[in-house]
């Protein structure tokens, strides 16, 4: 144990492996001596395990099953978070609700991580008229208010999850293109990439395989930042009713769909919302605390 | 005010430590030094890492956290500093002692101009009036030979040149009359032709005031020509105190490695020397 | 000569960006499913009808004829008609706007009062408790989505405690007592001198600003916290105690002044991102303004008004960006050279 410590904190790392092991350990060690970033990083992993396991915590049926005798109820053994105004157990809707929750956030970050990655690495590598046009039109998006936009294209494009999960999309490339765009500049006038030049590699061989390996690592800090606003514009849209529509156990809707209710039935709106509040509390503690292990300037 | 006589040292430090507890564990920065000063200028030499600067930083009690300073005794103009309150050690650090760091150009308030900067150390330390504190802060621009205060006084510190900067940072520092100044390699950012020009000023108003000063540096040479006695740190300790004209008479083997490693005109050696160190010099 | 070079780009760079936020409006105007010809004529009118409707609304130019005319009408103020309200956008958008303002204004000033002393806490604090307090306050307010926060709200200080006025801007009662001068209730009332509408207006507005205050106190505390950090290891911090000032006054003097600089623009930023997060909280609490114009028009397929409401906030932010880059160059003496 004490060797394996001594081992990564070693000062002079005798290969890349224990180089990079080492930093991840130092990192390791300066989250896990961040309280508020533990909790973050357990609220995720139960967001995981409930999202992985909620066909076997909580029937299917119950999700969708209504029962008009039983609504309204109020939280009890049988039913621990109370039932909505249609009977159907909340319990099983808010456990499968993280599913959705989970898939929005998968979805946009697989189309916002390389997108802007493409455009920024572009814009950096390539440079001139090209990179004015590219950051132009970066800045044109960031000009926007998110929210109203994503609200202008899920009308444009008539609402539901999949026109949400691409409007949050497209409104939210534009920070990581800046951001790969910064890196690329730098990586450029790196002297590896003067000498993989020399060799007569192609720009789009040398992007590929020299500038974005070392522009993954901030991009994908950026997005575990971003993870939090995009839960909560997803529930926004659900809210408003432009993204998961009915019957879907999507937090946001559930949360609009109990609003009636809310002076005497409190849980139907409250719980739902508690749920989006937990999650997206924990990818922000969780992002917070990896910033401040992973930045050397912060501390 | 409690003048002091000026036969008793400025300057009293007996067994002072400095460590910071850092995440890799305990880093002693300084550990056990003593020495006494009076109105002289003492060298402080030594290799980058060896605790000059945190030395320094003990003495006005300015050491960043996490580090813990320690001492049997530590006394500014026969004031103990380390038993002293926050509000003594505010009276202390530029009335009594003062320090002039290595680049003005991160010293200075970026976003302060350079007369308000002076005149809020002046009103720091006596109860004058706005138009009195400007006038002193005049007078202590021309005391650093700058010609043009009046100019200066309205100038930014990036509209200054490097010189021009630590001229002005000498001005702050000694506008307050303190009686020891520190100088941390004051001109190791500067151009090599106005380095002459600043060690000259600073030369001449501690002399003339009858200060003392202690100077930091890395310049065995320098430290020599301009100071009085010389002490050679090593890894946290005084391994050597020397009379600045008899430096040949240099005893330790590290500092002898140092006067050795210097290059000499006269010598035409086709190589120069370098450092072979002792893992003996950091024990005790 | 070159004082003027950099304003010109700049001015240009607004422009730019202008007209793409007009090119986006633009397009999403046309990808949209409603046929707006089929909506004037009816979808019993013969081909002939619609075709000279079509061409009457201009839909048989070419597009960037159609954008040309686009962009002459939206810069003379020209939205077009809204279905729902039946009258021209730019006079809703009047209507409407100031509530917005009224709104937000109120919690960004909460939100720089609490935000920034206490990310100046946070930040010389940094790594123990009260760090860690003003970190968790403000990430939950960061993480809680405000629609929900509304509704608890209301639940609880309206329903429940009754110490705040329920939705709306005013109590029915008092609706229309008070002559529009600003629009902004709370200074219209006080210029008329009617404190019992001023006092209702403030009963109303508390519960909804302080949401909005706390989402941006969230930002802006921590904002302020890396900024002071960063500062406080600069070296003329160190000067600054080597004077002799207290920790006090080296933090509010020397530190504050530094960091003055770039939080400027974060509270610009979030000033904008009130205007959106308004959006929410005013269907939540029915408050008549642009956010709640947005998404009531868009349910009833208004486009003319989503677009108009787009446009404005979309104008908003840009002028944002231009004032918080025109206060940094003021407030920072090095940009004057540069
Ligand atoms: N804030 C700190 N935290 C941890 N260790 C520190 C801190 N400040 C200084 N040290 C350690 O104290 C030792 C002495 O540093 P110091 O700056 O006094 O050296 P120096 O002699 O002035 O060097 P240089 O010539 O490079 O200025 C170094 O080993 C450094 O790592
Ligand atoms: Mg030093």
């Amino acid at each position: 144990m004490n060797n394996a410590r001594s081992w990564l904190l070693a000062d002079q790392p005798a290969s890349p492996l224990q180089a990079r092991m080492g930093r991840f350990y130092t990192s390791w060690l300066a989250l896990s001596a961040n309280p508020l970033a533990l909790i973050g990083l357990a609220i995720v992993v139960l967001l995981l395990l409930s999202a992985l396991l909620a066909p076997w915590i909580a029937p299917r049926d119950a999700v969708y099953v209504q029962n008009l005798d039983g609504r309204l109820q109020p939280p009890s053994l049988l039913h621990w978070f109370g039932t909505d105004e249609l009977g159907r157990d909340l319990f099983a809707r808010v456990v499968h609700g993280s599913r959705i929750t989970l898939m929005i956030v998968a979805l946009v970050a697989i189309i916002v991580g390389p997108l802007g990655l493409i455009i920024g690495m572009v814009a950096g590598y390539v440079g001139g008229w090209t990179d004015r046009i590219l950051m132009r039109l970066t800045d044109i998006f960031l000009a926007f208010p998110r929210l109203v936009l994503a609200l202008a294209f899920v009308a444009a494009l008539r609402p539901g999850i999949e026109s949400a999960i691409l409007a949050i999309a497209i409104t939210s490339w534009p920070p990581y293109a800046r951001l790969a765009r910064a890196e690329t500049l730098m990586i450029r006038r790196s002297d590896f990439i003067a000498a993989a030049i020399a060799q007569g590699a192609s720009a789009p061989r040398i992007i590929r395989r020299y500038v974005m390996p070392l522009c993954m690592p901030s991009v994908v800090i950026r997005l575990t930042l971003d993870m939090a606003g995009i839960i909560l514009t997803a529930a926004g849209l659900g809210f408003l009713g432009l993204g998961a529509q009915p019957p879907s156990p999507e937090w946001g809707a559930m949360v609009a769909a109990g609003r009636g209710y809310v002076l005497d039935q409190w849980w139907v709106s409250t719980i739902p919302g508690i749920a989006i509040l937990l999650v997206s509390l924990g990818f922000n503690l969780l992002g917070d605390g990896l910033r401040d292990a992973l930045d050397p300037r912060q501390s | 005010m409690t003048s002091i006589s000026p036969e008793a040292p400025l300057l009293e430090v007996e067994g002072l430590r400095v460590s910071f507890a850092t995440q890799r564990g305990l880093v002693e920065a300084v550990r056990g030094v003593s020495f006494a000063m009076g109105r002289e200028k003492l060298g402080i030499v030594g290799e980058s890492g060896s605790g000059k600067s945190t030395i320094g930083r003990a003495l006005m009690r300015l050491v960043p956290s996490p580090g813990v300073v320690t001492g049997q005794k530590l006394k500014v103009g026969g004031k103990d500093v380390l038993s002293a309150n926050e509000r003594d050690l505010q009276g202390l650090r530029g009335g009594k002692i003062a320090m002039i760091m290595q680049d003005p150009k991160f010293s200075l308030n970026p976003v302060m101009r350079i007369g308000t900067q002076i005149e809020e150390a002046i009103r720091m330390h006596r109860r004058v009036t706005r138009k009195a504190a400007r006038a002193h802060a005049m007078e202590a621009l021309l005391a650093v030979r700058i010609s043009n205060p009046e100019r200066v006084y309205h100038c930014f510190p990036h509209e200054l040149s490097g010189g021009m900067g630590q001229r002005a940072m000498i001005a702050m520092m000694l506008s307050t009359q303190p009686d020891v100044l520190i100088a941390d390699e004051p001109t190791s950012a500067l151009d090599v032709t106005v380095q002459a020009q600043v060690l000259a000023i600073l030369d001449d108003l501690v002399s003339r005031r009858g200060m003392g000063l202690i100077m930091i540096s890395h310049d065995l040479e320098l430290v020599a020509s301009f100071c009085d006695r010389v002490l050679v740190m090593y890894a946290g300790r005084i391994v050597e105190t020397l009379e600045a004209s008899a430096l040949s008479r240099a005893v330790h083997p590290y500092t002898r490695g140092l006067i050795a490693c210097l290059p000499r005109l006269s010598e035409a050696s086709s190589r120069l020397q370098t450092m072979q160190r002792d893992p003996a010099w950091s024990q005790v | 000569m070159r004082l003027l070079r950099p304003i010109l780009a700049f001015l240009a760079s607004i422009i730019l960006t202008l007209l793409g936020l007009l090119a986006v409006t633009f397009v999403i105007g046309r990808v949209i499913p409603i046929d707006p010809v089929l909506a004037v004529v009816g979808d019993r009118a013969s081909p002939q009808t619609y075709a000279a409707a079509r061409a009457a609304m201009g839909f048989d130019l070419p597009l960037y004829q159609q954008f040309l005319i686009y962009l002459k009408n939206v810069l003379s103020g020209n939205f077009g008609q809204s279905t729902l309200t039946g009258r021209p956008v730019l006079e809703d958008i009047k209507a409407f706007f100031p509530a917005t303002i009224e709104l937000s204004s109120v919690a960004i000033v909460v939100g720089v009062g609490l935000g920034v002393p206490l990310g100046v806490l946070a930040g010389v604090r940094s790594g123990r408790w009260p760090d860690h307090l003003v970190r968790l306050f403000g990430l939950v307010g960061y993480s809680a989505p405000v629609f929900w926060l509304g509704l608890v709200g209301l639940l609880i200080f309206y329903a429940k405690l009754d110490w705040v006025g329920g939705p709306g801007r005013l109590d029915i009662y008092y609706d229309g007592l008070i002559e529009p001068r600003t629009g902004l209730l709370l200074l219209d009332s006080l210029l008329a001198g009617d404190t019992e509408v001023f006092w209702n207006a403030v009963s109303h507005i508390v519960l909804p600003a302080s949401i909005l205050a706390w989402y941006s106190m969230a930002y802006l505390s921590r904002m302020t916290r890396s900024f002071v950090m960063a500062e406080m290891k600069q070296e003329y911090v160190m000067t600054a105690r080597i004077k002799g000032m207290s920790e006090c006054r080296v933090i509010w003097r020397h530190v504050m002044g530094n960091v003055a600089v770039p939080l400027v623009t974060v509270v610009a930023l979030s000033y904008g991102g009130l205007l959106e997060g308004s959006i929410l909280t005013e269907t939540v609490f029915a408050w008549p303004g642009l956010g709640r114009y947005i998404t009531e028009s868009l349910f009833n397929a208004d486009m003319n008004a989503v677009l108009g409401g787009t446009i404005v906030v979309g104008v908003c932010y840009i002028l944002l960006n231009l004032l918080s880059d025109l206060v940094y160059r003021l407030l920072d003496p090095r940009a004057h050279a540069a």
